[in-house]
């Protein structure tokens, strides 16, 4: 509980508030599990080798756990990894499509007013929660990188591109953002929020919206 | 533990070299000085090129920039200490970071084991010096001047401040205006000539000097590494020097190679830098796994385990390393699929590393190991690295890295894989070395106590550094005023930073006290089975008064060798004819072919390296117009660099090695360093060029902004100009190719020789009438930049050839050509500058084509 405890924090891959970044946080702890016993047993053989000469057996060293023992782990490991990845693409169409816009040293985000046209916000984003989102990356200069740690992995802003990735938060809330990619002297500061409404009220939250930005 | 070693040693049986009368060591120690030593006083050190006097110099020189890194890297951590860092401002920081990850890369890592390797090679090997002395010089004043002038914008507040791999568009000029980018893509590209040199010297050395006897295949553990680790930096450095020159083009000349907006990707800087990104890392821990595979076995009195394993990992390693670099891009926006390509040529890349990491510890099964100082960095080593291997194995797998790139976590990771699996190793080749080095034994007890420091103060820093990066913050930024969860973390990997920094200080002040203070070592002091301690300490300039042959390499016992070798019992004992001479052995099997006599001190290293800088200074002042003149000089120094070569030809004369083998001084053609040298660097110049027609067909592919709108280039007087530009080459690789054949003719041979400097002279007119009169104006599109660059390649080429034939012209009018390997080299560029010129043109032509 300690541990986990010290695992929190707004910006905390490890405090997941989203499928995605669930998915990936539990392959972190599986992967630490793995590294720590793989660490033990190297640090074991090393310890075990402070001892009289012995015969040693070439082939199980380097053909045995070398190769055999390496490939057996890492396969297993790149086909979690992909399992995971896979699930985590934007598949099939998102529920709401919204734009993320970096710029030297902000974000503004487009969202979609329901009657065809976009509505457009400075350092928050306002999503659905309960329903997977698409953002849409786009940069106006540098390479900047979109990234809501609670929610998923990140992905770069790059100029003359757009890039496209998909996040969900479980529950309504507040989720912090940051660019994850250094722009220059503003990067520190390049901060956003994710703000998720209850689905029952993403109308009325467009609609405000709505009227705040025609203000 | 001799017969062990002895019997997995065993050299070539068929090949039996009688040993040399044994004479007085005294005697033949001061005719080899007298031929071997540098200059005296403040001249010695502008004029010297020997191996051992600037691999010292190399590795001093970069335990100085690994200092101030160091210094810059406490800088980090103090502003980074607490949440509202006010000890640095932005820029200044956004400066000491990009400067801490230049420094310890270009200036202290790759300088490093370029000097281990200079300084180790020679005397591993059994020979006297690295196959080119002059460069090994010109080497280490491009690495001097270079990192000078980087050190120079540090203290002037312009240095570079776009992050050690200055993604564009961040470090272009619209982003990054003032000469911080410039510095660092000029100053850089200076420094990588020294690597570059070094590349192409190791390599031959490694090839062609291995004492008689000693088989590829039974050379010395640490020669394999440096070999895998030269053969990388002859094709992991060319993309990184393409992508800077590029870059300083596009900066200079807004030449639009990296701009969106015409034609240009960002991502083709990304692409090009992690080409060679990735493969550095093996190139740093190649050499010193190589110093754990030599240190380790004889600190376990037993033999390696797995040579042959081993020797299939640094291949695998070196292959693999090419195919990964794209796990530094994976939030680029690339398809998964593609991306699972690379994630598993990213995880494969650890079988190798696993197959030598459990060959050294079966080793230390297999023998008694001694808890000695290296053992001690070595252990140090094996904990940091296998950790920072499993976070690098984390971070190839793909959802995981979404989350972690660019974050603290990968800053930890990367800390522990260099440090781990570099600083340790060669902190423990500085332990096993320095007597070798300095000759004198280390004072007790100091050592340890900084060996416990650094590793408790490297894993205080970086082990919860990993947590800071999960915990969501991000690399590069200098303040983080709303995350006071991130204070404590932050505030213990900033005071155990400063107990490594002391850990290392005094690790430094131990080598100056061996140094000055230590007693006299023995000439064996670990008892190692390798050459490198079959002399006497500290090494004679000259290594080896006479050369081991098959039965010492076979015998694999340094002392008894030591004494032989003094008295000249080996092969072509002491400097009878005043010159500075090695034997040149086959690539395989290592059979005496050939005496290569090598060039003395000089200063044309340093002039040399010195007309380069004065261009690079022309080139950051802006003065362009004024640059090339520069580049005259460059051309004119060259030129005496291999009239001196010339002159050391002896004119076929046959040299004693042994009783009954007398062998030729300098072979004629094919066989020659020089020539090998030629290849090494060519595969270096084809690595740039296919570097190039990849982003040729990147942009093309994949960048936005194509097709562009048609040339005015696609005319009929341009398709002519075309054809005429690749008849001109294709006359000159014809003439080269009968002057090679028919080099003894000598003077018959005056009209080739013109014929190939009128064919390069064509094909340079060619492109003249191109470019002015025909091509589009190269701002205007990515597509008209990268046809300049073409052109600008194929005319350098023609132009070094059109010297080259103007060389051999020369030297056909001193009545030189029989003896001299001119024409071969003539041959091999003009070859590799046809068929680089013929591939340009069709490019050309096959784009213009699709379009």
């Amino acid at each position: 509980m300690l541990l986990l405890a010290g695992c929190g924090g707004p910006l905390s891959s490890l405090d997941p508030a989203g499928p995605a970044a669930g998915a990936t946080a539990v392959l972190w702890w599986a992967m630490l599990i793995g590294a720590g016993v793989l660490t033990l047993m190297v640090l074991g053989l090393l310890a075990a080798g402070f001892g009289r000469p012995r015969p040693v057996r070439e082939g199980r060293w380097t053909v045995g756990l070398g190769l055999w023992f390496s490939i057996a782990v890492l396969s297993a490991l790149l086909a979690a990894g992909v399992w995971v990845g896979e699930r985590l693409l934007p598949r099939g169409d998102a529920v709401v499509t919204v734009e993320a816009h970096a710029r030297q040293w902000g974000w503004r985000f487009g969202h979609p007013d329901g009657r065809g046209g976009r509505i457009e916000t400075d350092g928050t984003l306002h999503i659905p929660a309960g329903q997977p989102v698409d953002v849409i990356v786009t940069s106006a200069d540098v390479i900047h990188s979109f990234w809501v740690p609670r929610l998923a992995g990140k992905i770069d802003a790059i100029p003359g591109r757009a890039n496209r990735l998909r996040i969900e938060a479980d529950t309504p809330g507040s989720f912090d953002g940051l660019c994850a990619e250094f722009c220059g002297l503003g990067h520190a500061g390049m901060r956003f929020r994710v703000i998720a409404h209850p689905p029952d009220d993403w109308p009325a939250v467009l609609e405000t919206l709505g009227e705040e930005t025609a203000e | 533990m001799t017969d062990t070693v002895a019997a997995e040693g065993v050299g070539d049986a068929t090949l039996d070299i009688p040993a040399n009368p044994p004479r007085r060591a005294l005697g033949l120690h001061r005719e080899l000085s007298r031929v071997w030593s540098n200059d005296r006083g403040w001249r010695g050190q502008v004029t010297a090129v020997n191996h051992t006097t600037l691999g010292l110099r190399f590795m001093a020189t970069a335990l100085v920039f690994f200092a101030i890194g160091g210094v810059l890297a406490m800088l980090i951590r103090a502003q980074l200490a607490t949440r509202q860092g006010a000890f640095l401002d932005t820029e200044l920081y956004n400066q000491i970071f990009t400067m801490h990850g230049s420094i310890m890369m270009f200036l202290f890592a790759i300088p490093m084991l370029e000097g281990l390797g200079i300084y180790l090679l020679p005397k591993l090997l059994g020979t006297r010096d690295m196959a080119f002395p002059r460069l090994t010089a010109l080497g280490y004043w491009c690495y001097l001047f270079g990192g000078l002038i980087l050190l120079a914008a540090l203290a002037a507040g312009v240095a570079p401040r776009d992050g050690w791999f200055m993604y564009t568009p961040l470090s272009s000029a619209e982003f990054s205006p003032g000469i911080n980018a410039d510095v660092w893509l000029l100053g850089v590209t200076f420094v990588e000539i020294s690597a570059l040199a070094a590349a192409v010297e190791i390599t031959v050395t490694i090839l062609r000097q291995r004492a008689p006897g000693m088989r590829l295949t039974q050379m010395p553990l640490f020669a394999w590494y440096m070999l895998g680790t030269a053969a990388m930096m002859l094709v992991g450095f060319p993309p990184l020097i393409l992508a800077s020159v590029l870059l300083e083009v596009e900066r200079a000349f807004d030449w639009p190679f990296f701009d969106v907006a015409r034609g240009g990707d960002p991502l083709l800087w990304q692409h090009l830098f992690w080409m060679f990104g990735h493969p550095e890392v093996y190139i740093i821990f190649l050499p010193a796994a190589g110093a754990i595979s030599t240190i380790l076995p004889a600190l376990c009195r037993t033999s390696i385990l797995g040579y042959g394993g081993i020797v299939a990992a640094i291949l695998a390693l070196v292959f693999l390393s090419f195919g990964l670099w794209v796990h530094h891009m994976f939030a680029i926006g690339i398809p998964h699929l593609a991306l699972t390509f690379f994630s598993a040529a990213s995880l494969a890349v650890a079988v190798p590393t696993a197959v030598q990491v459990f060959a050294w510890i079966g080793t230390m099964w297999k023998g008694r190991p001694e808890l000695a100082l290296p053992m001690l960095y070595i252990l140090g080593f094996f904990l940091t690295f296998v950790m920072g291997g499993l976070t690098g194995v984390m971070l190839a797998v793909i959802p995981f890295n979404w989350q972690a790139h660019d974050t603290a976590f990968v800053t930890a990771h990367l800390h522990y894989v260099l440090i781990g699996g570099f600083v340790f190793p060669m902190l423990a080749a500085a332990a096993w070395w320095m007597p070798q080095i300095t000759g004198r034994a280390r004072i007790r007890g100091l050592g340890e106590v900084a060996f416990w420091v650094i590793l408790i103060g490297f894993h205080g820093t970086f082990f919860v550094m990993h947590l800071t990066g999960l915990l969501g913050m991000p690399r590069r930024i200098d303040v983080y005023p709303d995350n006071p969860e991130w204070e404590v973390l932050n505030l213990t990997s900033s005071v155990f930073g400063f107990v490594m920094a002391i850990g290392l200080a005094l690790f430094a002040l131990d080598l100056v006290l061996q140094a000055t203070m230590g007693q006299r070592a023995g000439r064996n002091p670990w008892r190692a089975p390798t050459l490198d301690w079959a002399m006497s300490l500290p090494a004679p300039t000259f290594n080896f008064a006479s050369l081991p042959g098959p039965r010492q390499v076979a015998e694999a016992a340094p002392d008894r060798t030591a004494l032989a070798l003094a008295r000249g019992e080996g092969l072509l004992p002491g400097a009878p004819r005043g010159q500075r001479e090695l034997l040149v052995t086959t690539a395989a099997d290592a059979r005496p072919d050939h005496v290569a006599v090598l060039p003395g001190n000089t200063a044309l290293p340093l002039v040399l390296s010195a007309s380069i800088g004065a261009f690079v200074l022309l080139m950051l002042a802006g003065l362009y117009a004024l640059a090339p003149v520069a580049l005259v000089a460059v051309a004119a120094l060259a030129w005496r660099w291999h009239r001196g070569l010339a002159t050391l030809a002896a004119g076929g004369a046959m040299v004693a090695v042994a009783p009954r083998l007398a062998l030729p001084v300098q072979p004629g053609r094919g066989r020659s360093l020089t020539h090998s040298g030629g290849v090494a660097l060519l595969v270096a110049d084809g690595t740039l060029f296919a570097a190039l027609i990849f982003g040729v067909a990147f942009l093309h592919v994949v960048a936005p902004g194509w097709p562009p709108p048609p040339a005015a280039a696609e005319t009929a007087t341009g398709a002519v100009l075309l054809v005429a530009l690749a008849v001109g080459l294709g006359v000159a690789a014809l003439a080269a190719h009968v002057t090679e054949a028919r080099q003894p003719a000598g003077r018959s041979l005056a009209g080739w020789a013109v014929l190939g400097l009128a064919g390069n002279g064509a094909a340079l007119l060619a492109l003249a009438l191109l470019a002015g009169w025909v091509m589009d104006d190269p701002t205007a599109h990515a597509r008209d930049a990268l046809r300049g660059v073409l052109a600008g390649y194929v005319g350098l080429h023609a132009l070094i050839c059109a010297l080259m034939a103007a060389f051999v012209l020369d030297q056909i009018r001193r009545g030189e050509v029989p003896t001299s390997g001119a024409p071969s080299g003539w041959r091999l560029w003009q070859d590799f500058a046809t068929a680089t010129g013929l591939v340009a043109v069709a490019v050309v032509l096959g784009t213009a084509a699709v379009a």
